[in-house]
């Protein structure tokens, strides 16, 4: 009858818990006496004025942690009085600590800041999830069993369990359990440990893993906490290996997708249309930059848009990019069909001046981009598989602009014309074609693309007038190696590439991995000297 | 009408030419003498950052021959060639590097401060020999050519060509930027060779040694300017003028395209190694940013402004392009990208055939016709979009 | 006609060119170059320091100028290019006859330029933190030595307050700054007990922009058991991604904590900092120190570059320190001659935004606090630890063997930047 006592046990101790809980004078004191901490200006002394108020229980502790977690607790210099402060309207208003008084407007100065450190976050998140546990929002149930995960103690058993019979939704019920787990191996009873070490097990976490090494390590060699627990650790390396690869093929898909992206427009201006667009790079900017634009005004106008600011973003880059590139085709560029050696001389120009030009207009310095809430963060697809969701979004925002050019060159009249006026200008033209307003169009259409794909870019990487370079030995790379013209080459080349150049980074490193892949284009494009897919036929040959 | 007297005259100019270019030559080659035998207080006296100025794009014209020769005579165009020129540069930076001796900060005889810093115990072996400068100069000629053997061998013989053949050289320099990147590789990585005191016991720092290298990249100049010419008015030249405006036709008529491609290529790189070598020690650092396709770009850069195809042409776009960067960086700091860049673009509108165009001088680059629309489509993979109407 | 129009334009070309700007300026000014990339890759960081300096300057002439001359500020564009470091560098100094120039960011572009101004014995003022390992007689170095960034944010991380870390991560950009800070760390962990196993060092390119592997890699080495710290000296723009992957592979501070020495307010201003908060930077200056003269400083850059939303940061700092105590060096030797002004400059005292008073030593490096910032959510810095006083800058570091013995000190009777014994006895 093991566990029959234990249960029992674990009933007692709660009930003395609440007992102790229903000394209300007593608590009062406590909690006015734990807030004195605060005033020492140590961080030591910052977490025991932590722990103090968090384990008083009052109900005025959870405003007091949430304000020094964002760094609003303040000291009152004259008296040494705790207050925490929230703004409003541009005013910072304050609220005693120990009476709960609102004291409206006050100066700043007057009062010194509770300084915070990461050690003091840590304590106070944990302290939080204590009061968190039972929130009626299911995010902040979950945040507050992580913290407890992550700062595990058995004194919080009792409390996991009361809140574990309430919990209904699943993903909120796992994150307790396995901060029960968690808590349950600091205890000091082997069984209770043990107990914890088996639910750990099956949970395939690094951070699961890095817990109980912790724990191998504290205890004694050969004792069964310690065996269980390399045992642990060694049956989730196994599956853990596995997920890594997953992890490494999703990376290298998602380096895949940014090539794509980077790519996809120059196949169309270099590809189609032979102009060997070095200021392909400075369109993907410009699509970046304007992500940003799109972003500020949307933070003066209307914030609540944030959210879906990137996706106002993607057509607006597409017309933005679009628009350059269709400028430049009629004002430039139509001038120089035929000597395409010359048009990289003169985009080369054109980059210098667009780069010049946002240096001038934006600043040399980094422009911020933010993330909306649905591209932050991790998924979890399968036990200790983590794909990040920015990448699983671009990687899908890759596939989705290869459709629709696609769409566009194979199902529409304008794809049509556009074919028609590559293959034989001459004869499009007699057939009434509009040549050059195709050309600006098609011009127009693949300097657009490059924007879009700048709006996802910009989710990764600077967004800076320096940004387009970064991308444009590349972009020339992945369409030569996937056949110059050839929309399929350069899914499959971009995706071939990403993996390849994943895989060889564990071993070989950043550098020479990437060393690696350059050479072996070269060698590549010597046994297919047209890329991946040739275009055969007269045209290959001619 | 006025056109066709412009050219007329521009031919008789050209014609004439040779006195010019010759006063040219002497008073480059007299410039140095205002540097070291006038008093710094004479309103003639040159200043030796002059001197280093003009003596660095004397380099620089080198390396634009080169260019011209593959690009402008031979239709390949490499956007790599920036790699065979460092690759001269740091073949001379090595021999300068070991001349430092034990005069570095750590004061090691034989190992540059860069090794002793990461630890490393001994010289790697291809460090070996470096102390010697003959060694070093037939380095600088063999490495950038057996580099560029290797590659035009296997570009050429499976008949690579055109953009492709852009893409990969672009390639090639970019890894060579990695890999030069990596402090692992025993090149000094990012800082590259630096801190150079002394060339065959000459202090570097002199003006009379600096006098010396400028004369050397003048005479250097000079002499690969003969060289291009030699090759390019030869029966050779003219085969490689063929491959360039009709390569299977050539073919066909039983010439081996890939080695006559491969000489030119291998000829080519060695010039700009040259180059690079004669470069390093007037600008005191070698780095691997000489790498980067950008610097590679902006040489062909330099030849499409002065014109392809003339080497006369080349030379000229090398100063002006260099010269007017120079200036605009200390005279227009914030506005010299959108001067420069204006440029470009002006050249490839209205002068088609570069600075030389001006002149009315006949290059002998290709002409816009069907043979050049025929490679512009098998690069391609598809056929191009015909030429406008032509333009008067 | 068109013969002489040739000509002209071949003289033009050569002229204009060549001898632009030939030494017939008039000696009414004194003129303070300014050796900043405005274009190309370090353009990012360096166009703000040119700007700095140009307040700077605008701001001493509005005090009357110095000497009773006005100053002038000398800007050219070196476009990150490092021999053109070395070119402008000759020619600020030969053509322009600059007193003195603020310049450089890159360890690669001060090491072009440093034989220039030893041959020219020019003055150059250089900003940056830097890896150490040198002291020339014509610069001063007004940013960071190793040990006075690095060694006490490791420290710090080391302390209870910091964390207790025991796993230590250096992860940097391949070139000699990182490199060599990493050997002085190294040496020094295992000094403290820290073993082999439990550091990993790892290098990538410039502009590295695709951190997952990495990311990924620490979060595994981060999990043996054993509380784990990032030593970061990634550098410029590769930094954004990175912060980027970390915030999106939910590292969080109080996890994996990662103190960066290349990542300033500047940088932060770029990236969103909600998911960054907690991770660490160590400076000399925070834009958030509070105290008077840091508080003159913030308003004056912002109302001087126009823009509220601006921030400064320790570079910046390190040029309003330099060009003070060029000031002070000035008036003291009553000449801009550079010899006079390197003498007076040894000693000199600055009262600095940091709060405390810098000294220029023999060694021409500062004296300077050490200070650990948090990320805030607004991309500012909480000052979570700061030495007690100024630390004084080893120019040679003791954590390398090499460099047993080694002494830079410029005044009599040492005279040297690199010797072991005085050159007088």
């Amino acid at each position: 009858m093991h566990v029959g006592r234990r249960r029992a046990l674990a009933l007692f101790l709660i009930l003395i818990f609440a007992a102790v809980g229903r000394v209300q004078d007593a608590r009062a004191d406590a909690f006015t006496d734990a807030l004195a901490g605060f005033a020492k200006d140590s961080y030591s002394d910052t977490i025991a004025a932590v722990e103090k108020v968090s384990a008083t229980g009052d109900p005025r502790a959870a405003a007091v942690l949430r304000a020094l977690a964002e760094g609003n607790l303040q000291v009152r210099k004259s008296d040494q009085a705790i207050v925490y402060t929230r703004e409003e309207g541009g005013k910072t208003l304050g609220t005693e600590a120990a009476s709960g008084k609102e004291l409206g407007e006050i100066k700043t100065d007057d009062y010194d800041q509770v300084r915070v450190n990461n050690r003091v976050r840590s304590a106070v998140q944990a302290a939080l999830g204590t009061f968190n546990l039972v929130h009626p929002d299911t995010r902040q149930r979950i945040d507050a069993a992580r913290a407890l995960f992550k700062n595990p103690n058995a004194a919080n058993i009792p409390l996991l369990l009361k809140s574990l019979e309430k919990e209904t939704d699943p993903a909120a019920k796992a994150a307790k359990e396995l901060a029960l787990a968690a808590s349950r191996l600091m205890s000091d009873k082997q069984e209770e440990r043990l107990a914890g070490i088996a639910h750990l097990k099956t949970a395939g976490d690094s951070e699961v893993r890095d817990l109980l090494l912790r724990v191998a390590g504290q205890a004694e060699k050969g004792s069964p906490i310690h065996t269980a627990a390399t045992e642990a650790v060694a049956s989730m390396d196994a599956q853990l290996r596995l997920a890594r690869n997953a992890e490494i093929f999703f990376q290298g898909l998602s380096l895949g997708s940014v090539l794509l992206l980077a790519a996809i427009g120059l196949a169309i201006t270099f590809g189609v249309m032979g102009v060997i667009n070095m200021a392909h790079g400075e369109m993907v900017m410009l699509g970046a930059y304007t992500t940003f634009v799109v972003q500020q005004i949307i933070r003066t106008w209307s914030p609540e848009l944030m959210e879906v600011s990137v996706l106002i973003a993607v057509p607006l880059a597409f017309l933005v990019s679009g628009a350059v590139g269709v400028g430049l085709e009629r004002g430039v560029i139509r001038h120089l069909y035929g000597r395409p050696i010359e048009t990289l001389l003169m985009t080369w120009g054109v980059s210098m001046i667009l780069q010049q030009a946002v240096r001038t207009a934006f600043g040399p310095t980094n422009r911020e981009v933010v993330s909306p809430s649905w591209m932050s963060g991790t998924m979890e697809i399968a036990s200790g598989i983590a794909l990040t969701q920015n990448r699983v979004v671009i990687i899908l925002f890759g596939l989705l602009v290869f459709a629709i050019v696609i769409f566009i060159t194979q199902k529409t009249w304008f794809g049509l014309q556009m074919r028609a006026v590559t293959q034989n200008r001459a004869m499009a033209a007699s057939m009434g074609i509009r040549t050059g307003r195709v050309d600006a169009m098609t011009f127009g259409l693949g300097s657009g693309i490059a924007g879009m794909a700048g709006v996802a870019l910009a989710q990764i990487d600077n967004v800076s007038p320096n940004l387009g370079q970064g991308y444009i030995v590349d972009s020339f790379m992945v369409v030569v190696f996937g056949g110059v013209g050839n929309l399929l080459g350069l899914l499959l080349g971009s995706s071939i590439l990403g993996v390849i150049n994943k895989f060889l980074e564990p071993f070989a490193g950043a550098v020479l991995g990437k060393i690696f892949v350059l050479v072996a284009i070269i060698v590549f494009i010597q046994f297919r000297p047209r890329g991946l897919f040739a275009l055969k036929g007269r045209a290959a040959e001619a | 009408m006025s056109a066709r007297l412009n050219q007329s005259l521009g031919r008789a100019l050209v014609s004439g030419a040779r006195p010019y270019i010759l006063a040219v030559i002497v008073i480059l080659a007299l410039l140095p003498l205002l540097n070291l035998a006038v008093p710094p207080s004479s309103p003639f006296y040159l200043p030796d950052f002059a001197i280093k100025l003009i003596g660095k794009w004397l380099c620089f014209a080198i390396l634009a021959l080169a260019i011209d020769l593959v690009w402008g005579y031979v239709g390949i165009l490499s956007l790599g060639h920036g790699a065979f020129f460092a690759l001269g540069g740091y073949a001379m930076g090595m021999y300068l590097m070991r001349a430092i001796g034990d005069r570095g900060h750590y004061k090691n005889p034989l190992l540059p401060d860069f090794m002793v810093f990461l630890n490393w115990k001994e010289l790697p072996w291809y460090w070996h020999g470096f102390d010697n400068f003959l060694f070093a100069l037939l380095m600088v000629l063999l490495i950038p050519g057996l580099l560029a053997f290797v590659f035009g061998w296997l570009a050429f013989r499976s008949r690579i060509t055109g953009v492709y053949l852009s893409i990969i050289t672009q390639a090639m320099t970019f890894a060579l930027m990695l890999a030069f990147f990596r402090n692992d590789m025993g090149f000094g990585g990012n800082n590259g060779l630096t801190d150079f005191k002394d060339i065959l016991g000459f202090n570097l720092h002199t003006d009379g040694t600096r006098a010396g290298l400028y004369w050397a990249s003048l005479a250097m100049l000079i002499a690969t300017f003969l060289l291009c010419r030699w090759v390019v008015g030869s029966k050779l030249g003219r085969v490689l003028t063929a491959v360039r405006d009709a390569e299977s036709r050539v073919r066909f008529l039983g010439y081996s395209v890939t080695n006559y491609k491969l000489f030119a290529f291998v000829l080519s790189a060695m010039i700009a190694g040259v180059a690079g070598a004669l470069y390093v020690p007037q600008v005191g650092i070698i780095n691997p940013s000489e790498f980067s396709p950008a610097a590679s770009i902006e040489a062909v850069i330099w030849v499409a402004v002065g014109g392809r195809g003339s080497l006369v042409g080349a030379i000229l776009g090398a100063f002006a392009v260099n010269g007017a960067k120079s200036w605009l960086t200390s005279y227009a700091p914030e506005l010299w990208l959108f001067i420069l860049g204006g440029i470009f673009v002006a050249v490839t509108l209205f002068l088609p055939r570069g600075i030389v165009g001006l002149f009315g001088q006949k290059s002998d680059g290709p002409r816009i016709s069907k043979p050049s629309l025929a490679n512009l489509s098998k690069m391609l993979g598809t056929v191009p979009p015909a030429p406008k109407e032509q333009r008067p | 006609m068109l013969q002489l129009t040739r000509r002209a334009a071949l003289a033009g070309l050569l002229a204009g060119t060549v001898l632009a700007g030939s030494p017939a300026w008039a000696q009414d000014t004194i003129k303070v170059g300014v050796l900043h990339s405005l274009s190309g890759t370090m353009a990012i960081s360096e166009t703000t320091l040119k700007d700095t300096v140009l307040m700077l300057v605008d701001e001493q002439n509005k005090k009357g100028g110095l000497l009773g001359k006005k100053l002038e500020a000398v800007v050219v564009d070196p476009a990150s290019n490092w021999p053109l470091f070395a070119e402008k560098a000759r020619e600020l100094i030969q053509v322009h006859k600059v007193a003195v120039v603020f310049g450089c960011w890159t360890s690669v572009s001060r090491k072009s330029v440093l034989p220039v101004f030893e041959e020219l014995n020019g003055l150059l003022f250089y900003p940056v933190q830097y890896e150490g390992e040198e002291s020339s007689r014509n610069v001063f170095y007004t940013g960071a030595a190793p040990n006075q960034q690095a060694i006490p944010a490791v420290e710090y991380l080391m302390s209870k307050d910091g964390g207790e870390a025991k796993r230590w991560v250096l992860l940097g950009t391949d070139y000699v700054y990182p490199r060599t800070t990493n050997k002085i760390l190294r040496a020094f962990l295992k000094s403290k007990g820290v073993a082999d196993a439990d550091i990993m060092e790892e290098y990538t390119p410039f502009g590295h922009s695709d951190w997952q592997t990495i990311v990924r890699r620490v979060k595994q080495f981060a999990s043996q058991g054993k509380k784990t710290a990032v030593v970061s000296t990634i550098n410029g723009d590769a930094n954004v991604p990175f912060y980027k992957e970390l915030g999106n592979q939910g590292i969080k501070a109080t996890d994996i904590p990662v103190v960066a020495f290349s990542v300033g307010e500047e940088e932060l201003a770029g990236i969103d900092t909600k998911p960054l908060l907690g991770h660490l930077a160590a400076w000399n200056y925070f834009q958030s120190v509070k105290n008077p003269t840091n508080a003159a400083f913030v308003s004056k850059w912002k109302g001087f570059i126009k823009n509220p939303k601006r921030v400064t940061n320790d570079p910046m700092e390190a040029h309003v320190i330099g060009f003070q105590m060029w000031v002070q060096a000035v008036q003291q030797a009553g000449s801009t001659n550079v010899d006079a002004v390197r003498q007076a400059m040894y000693g000199q005292k600055v009262k600095s935004p940091s709060g405390y008073d810098i000294v220029m030593h023999p060694n021409h490096h500062l004296s300077k606090p050490v200070m650990i910032g948090e990320i805030k959510a607004d991309g500012q810095f909480e000052i979570v630890w700061q030495t007690k006083g100024p630390i004084v800058a080893e120019a040679w570091s003791p954590h390398i063997a090499e460099n047993k013995g080694k002494v830079a000190n410029w005044q009599y009777p040492w005279v040297c930047g690199n010797c072991t014994s005085p050159k007088f006895k």
